[in-house]
């Protein structure tokens, strides 16, 4: 049982020399069964996993990953949680999510650094404009707290914007005040951690090479590390979801594409909101340490290479800089791109398969790091019940059924 | 940066001289076809990691469409060929066959060779 962390065990370890802080979760070889393997541990699978422990006591549970933990798409988004979808489905999935932000240090113990700060996404088009007004609307409805601002009050919010751009002037916003940042690592850390102290097992190098199926129903994974076998298996890989469930014997109605973002040097605190431009494909907070983090759009054509096509940050960059002007004698300090899987209606997928005690959690495309806790949430449910109602509208056969979640239209690109 | 050579005009062309097409080689679902069907025409695809058949338009160029066979996660161009046609030529697969072997896309590569959407064209 490990220590809680407090203002008390801080002041208690300095005085002998930080000896008594424990590994955040241990590390340990695989057993030969498990009733639920969850494979990946990104935000999303080890949010499952806490859930499945905390809601509904189900705690012998192997959570593995093929890299190290929260190496793909968690470590590598621009760490924006917002919930103002234009869809009442995606406003619950979402909205839930945020709200368990809100508690979410406290519930795992964890500082994750939840800061919301606000999030504002531009209009800078007549049709950006009318699309906010409507998603605002819809809001109010769904009881999510948004607001359509006029040019003066994004002015305000953001000083260093510049709203007379003459190719994409400011005409607006959408400004949802209680939207924000968190820290990514912190995030699966601190689930990581929550999870391996209800006695979980974190499995990292741990690369599943294929799935074992016995009339109908999965009996184990074959990984680098052995056979598991496993009551119900839980598949939360993002980018790689095709390449599993091909193993597990189904298809997925999945592209996978690389997203890019990058970061500048360090500078003084210059902006505390996070704005979001999809006209032009881009998107900037700061982050604590200063630096600006900057998110871009996906490449256009299918790829594995996490890193992106590099015009896409030309594209990025040059758009930015048009609506702020100072950044453009900042150095890049870094750049790099994960790979989003998208789905045809641009909205997850929270399902089970046509392999009976096999659920899938994936197609969050570019914007999954703000549903972490609310995905994990309800796919729990999914997987201990067999039902979620926040699940139910994100099944697979929606697809066959026409029945999409339209936010490709709601979100524009950066989602 | 991506290049693909455009078989139309002969053009070696930026990315950003081109337009993503998707995955190439999909036929549509007929009339009449069921639910199962027109679901596998819309959204089923291939998503492979590794060697990829894709459809591309010379949209800043001739304007025309082709098809190019590249990996996903290396980039690499194995070739380009014309958009008439309903499988990549038999050239090109042994190109394929040569720099990845024991590749796989739908019924293609590793030991099935000759589909019949060939003898299709060759109609
Ligand atoms: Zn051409």
């Amino acid at each position: 049982m490990k220590r809680r962390y407090s203002a008390f065990a801080i002041a208690r370890e300095a005085l002998r020399h930080h000896s008594g802080w424990t590994r955040t979760w241990k590390s340990p070889a695989p057993k030969s069964r498990y009733d639920v393997v969850i494979v990946g541990a990104g935000g999303h699978g080890l949010a499952t996993a806490f859930w499945l422990g905390r809601n509904h006591g189900i705690t012998n549970v192997a959570v593995i990953e093929k890299g190290w933990l929260g190496g793909g798409n968690t470590g590598r988004n621009t760490t924006i949680i917002r919930s103002n979808y234009l869809q009442d489905p995606s406003a619950a999935l979402y909205e839930k999510s945020r709200s368990l932000y809100e508690t979410l240090s406290q519930d795992l113990n964890y500082n994750v650094m939840y800061s919301p700060r606000g999030v504002l996404m531009l209009a800078q088009t007549e049709h950006e404009v009318r699309g906010y007004r409507r998603t605002a609307e819809a809001n109010a409805l769904q009881g999510v707290e948004t607001e359509f601002v006029g040019p003066r009050r994004v002015k305000e919010l953001c000083p260093i914007m510049n709203i007379d751009g003459p190719r994409y002037p400011v005409l607006g916003g959408l400004w949802q005040p209680r939207a924000g940042t968190a820290r990514h690592d912190a995030v699966a850390w601190g689930f990581a951690r929550a999870c391996s102290d209800m006695g979980m097992d974190i499995i990292e190098q741990c690369e599943v090479t294929g799935v074992t199926r016995e009339g109908g129903r999965v009996t184990a994974v074959s990984t680098t590390r052995g056979e598991i076998g496993c009551g119900k298996l839980g598949i939360v890989v993002a980018g790689h979801s095709g390449r599993l469930a091909e193993m597990a014997g189904f298809r997925l109605p999945i592209e996978s594409v690389p997203l890019q973002a990058l970061v500048s040097e360090p500078i003084k605190p210059c902006m505390d909101i996070v704005v979001m431009a999809n006209t032009v494909h881009g998107y900037m907070s700061q982050s604590d340490k200063g630096e600006m983090v900057i998110g871009g759009g996906t490449d256009g054509y299918n790829g594995y290479n996490q890193r992106g096509s590099f015009l896409h940050i030309e594209e990025t960059v040059r758009a930015l800089v048009e609506t702020f002007p100072m950044i453009s004698r900042l150095r890049m300090l870094r750049q790099w791109g994960g790979i989003v899987d998208m789905t045809g209606d641009r909205s997850p997928i929270l399902s089970k398969t046509p392999v009976e005690n096999c659920f899938i959690n994936c197609g969050w495309g570019t914007g999954g790091f703000k549903a972490t806790p609310g995905s994990g949430w309800a796919f729990a449910e999914l997987m201990a019940r067999g039902e979620s109602p926040l699940a139910a509208p994100f099944g697979l056969e929606r697809f066959r059924e026409g029945r999409f979640i339209d936010e490709s239209v709601a979100a524009g690109v950066a989602h | 940066m991506l290049m693909l050579r455009c078989p139309n005009c002969g053009v070696t062309a930026d990315e950003t001289e081109l337009a993503p097409g998707g995955e190439a080689h999909i036929a549509r679902a007929a009339t009449g076809s069921d639910d199962a069907a027109f679901e596998a025409y819309m959204f089923g695809r291939e998503n492979p990691k590794g060697v990829h058949f894709e459809r591309w338009r010379h949209a800043m160029g001739c304007g025309k469409w082709f098809h190019a066979a590249r990996c996903t996660v290396t980039m690499q161009v194995f070739g380009t060929y014309p958009a008439q046609t309903l499988s990549p030529p038999d050239d090109l697969l042994e190109k394929i066959d040569a720099a990845r072997p024991g590749w796989r896309w739908r019924d293609l590569g590793a030991g099935h060779r000759h589909t019949h959407d060939h003898h299709d064209e060759e109609r």
